[in-house]
């Protein structure tokens, strides 16, 4: 690469923090007497067992004090994916005799588009809303959207791919209006993974009665997640057997995992107030640099309304899996959602949910900041991507009409 | 250069690779006779060029070819694509120039095979990232023969052999997916390929999904219209 006159930044530059976030040392710490010492099951009839469950209680209560609920309203999962799983299988499962009609929107993340998709196999009906060219939901088309067979709604707070925020508070009240009294269905579930960190997760206010949550994207473990299931909820469980998780979960508690994310999530809700200014002005810098160094190319996703730590470009005239392998190799980590990155060879949904053509999506790049991002890191980032971006080109033999 | 597979790939269950080889890695990050901006430094006396940058794939080629000895002399090439399509135009400049320069006759029989096998191989799933370089290099090869006033040796452009058995071309399975069918399944079902030589099944795989993602991104992808 000696033509590109660049040498590789001296520490990895982790651009990707939507994908994973590395894990904060004080969530690290808390953690750590679980996975040594105090190993006992929470469910054994002995002081040793009890401190267990008083850990991963204590858990529930910090997690219920950012949701605005009951402790008892917190369900400890596996992963965000996990939640999903459950929110809309397990309803399904205990509500279709009341209806199979369930309603998403075309930007979900896999966790929630492939399950729904599983239902539908299953004779279930799913209606996917459609979003703008800035990954907006249409509040009146989801209005027309619910019937009385519609038994759930999911729409997913803020995209991990293009970083927009869907209007959920309103959406919660579009529903509560359309509720049947008696069944108390369509159930309201919104996937916050991306969310959390950088947004009210207040349940009342957003009016959800079900809420995913995962530890890995607020610097807390992976294979960790929760969610929240509103009082008199009507879920099936998707794991059976001893009945942990007030029968909801089986499977004997991830006790550091889940201490570990109550940590996390209670320093993300916390530090809100000083680390969103922060991130978002370092993130105005760094889109600003590539949009002064690079030109044709337009950013996704909406302007205003949208995740503080999150970039989403395209690049004209190159392709993104080629773009995202040089940048690794000059030590920065970053994502792309063109089709020969992904395994099944086919464009992000999101980007084709936006009406991006699909020579524009093939050069998407998506740059997340965390809060270990530095100011030279962003320098750094903004010079290499533009000669790289250069390099690339001058090899392209195609030079797309641009036209924003 | 960073070195990123030490070790090699763990095979699914599925038994798809994913890692690309150490030669794939070197021509995509040090790629050779690659042309800017479109202008070759050297004379040539054929061009060729294929894709669309909706597929998400294109290249050019440019050939300069000595008629006294019919070899290849120089080569020239501009892709739009990802690791693979890069490596493997790269790759088949060098294969094209080394040692005096290839044949023509010799170049028009290289194959998607050659490529792969001068490549290392490439992840099974990124197979139909290097079907253009050898279409790109025919397209060359044509036009120098117009261009030298050589019509009487233009070969036919196109297909490509995948079961050898049964004479199932590529051309076929992209018709099979032109006519509805809409899987791997559909493909083999219509077409009979791998019946006749059962180890081309995952290059019909592969070419069958490439074929049904090119021409019906929407059916085949996660979103379903509003009913």
């Amino acid at each position: 690469m000696e033509y590109l006159n660049i040498k590789p930044f001296k520490t990895r530059i982790y651009l990707d923090n939507a994908a994973t976030t590395p894990i904060d040392p004080k969530v690290l710490k808390v953690m750590e007497p679980f996975l040594k010492n105090d190993f006992g099951n929470p469910g054994g009839m002995y002081s040793f067992g009890y401190e267990a469950r008083e850990a991963i209680d204590h858990a529930r209560r910090i997690i219920s004090t950012h949701l605005n609920c009951n402790a008892g309203e917190i369900i400890f999962t596996g992963s965000g994916t996990e939640s999903d799983n459950l929110a809309i299988i397990g309803t399904a499962k205990a509500n279709q005799k009341y209806g199979k009609h369930i309603i998403t929107t075309k930007i979900e993340h896999p966790a929630v588009l492939e399950t729904c998709q599983a239902l539908e196999k299953a004779g279930f009906d799913v209606t996917y809303l459609s979003v703008d060219k800035n990954g907006l939901i249409d509040l009146k088309e989801l209005e027309k959207a619910i019937k009385p067979e519609t038994i759930l709604v999911s729409i997913m707070y803020a995209n991990n791919e293009i970083g927009t925020i869907e209007p959920i508070a309103e959406a919660g009240k579009i529903i509560a209006k359309k509720r049947n009294k008696e069944t108390g269905l369509p159930y309201f579930h919104t996937d916050a993974c991306q969310a959390a960190g950088v947004l009210s997760l207040d349940v009342n206010a957003l009016g959800v009665d079900m809420m995913t949550l995962n530890g890995s994207k607020i610097y807390g473990p992976k294979g960790v997640g929760a969610l929240y299931l509103r009082k008199n909820t009507k879920i099936e469980p998707l794991i059976y057997g001893g009945h942990q998780e007030f029968g909801i979960r089986a499977g004997t508690e991830n006790v550091a995992g889940i201490v570990g994310f109550a940590t996390a999530l209670d320093l993300a809700q916390k530090s809100m107030k000083t680390e969103v200014p922060r991130i978002k002005k370092l993130r105005d810098k760094l889109l600003s640099g590539i949009q002064k160094s690079i030109k044709k190319i337009i950013v996704n996703g909406h302007p205003t309304q949208r995740l503080p730590n999150n970039i989403h470009i395209s690049i004209f005239d190159i392709e993104g899996e080629a773009l995202v392998l040089y940048l690794d190799q000059m030590n920065i980590c970053t994502g792309t959602g063109s089709a020969c990155s992904s395994k099944m060879l086919e464009a992000s949904h999101v980007l084709r949910a936006i009406s991006l053509p699909h020579e524009i999506i093939h050069g998407s790049l998506r740059l997340t900041l965390g809060k270990n991002t530095t100011e030279k890191e962003i320098e750094y980032t903004v010079a290499t991507l533009a000669k790289i971006v250069a390099h690339l080109r001058a090899m392209s033999p195609i030079n797309l009409k641009y036209t924003r | 250069m960073k070195k990123l597979n030490k070790s090699p790939d763990v095979i699914s269950f599925k038994g798809t690779p994913w890692l690309y080889s150490g030669i794939v890695k070197e021509h995509f990050l040090n790629p050779k006779n690659f042309v800017i901006k479109g202008k070759p430094t050297f004379k040539f006396n054929g061009v060729g060029m294929v894709g669309s940058p909706a597929c998400g794939d294109m290249m050019k080629i440019w050939l300069l070819i000595d008629q006294k000895t019919d070899r290849i002399k120089k080569c020239g090439w501009q892709t739009f694509g990802c690791a693979s399509a890069i490596a493997s135009t790269s790759v088949l400049s060098v294969m094209l120039v080394e040692k005096g320069g290839m044949k023509v006759e010799k170049a028009l029989e290289i194959s998607q095979m050659d490529i792969l096998k001068r490549l290392g191989g490439l992840p099974s799933r990124k197979i139909h990232c290097s079907v253009l370089g050898d279409k790109a290099l025919k397209a060359a090869i044509n036009d120098y023969f117009r261009n030298t006033k050589q019509g009487s040796r233009v070969v036919a452009e196109g297909s490509r052999m995948i079961d050898k058995v049964l004479k199932i071309t590529d051309k076929d399975i992209e018709d099979a997916v032109l006519h509805g069918a809409k899987s791997f399944e559909e493909v083999v079902e219509r077409t009979k390929a791998g019946k006749g030589d059962p180890s081309c099944l995952p290059l019909v795989e592969e070419l069958a999904h490439f074929y049904i993602s090119k021409y019906f991104p929407c059916e085949n992808c996660a979103v379903k219209p509003n009913r």
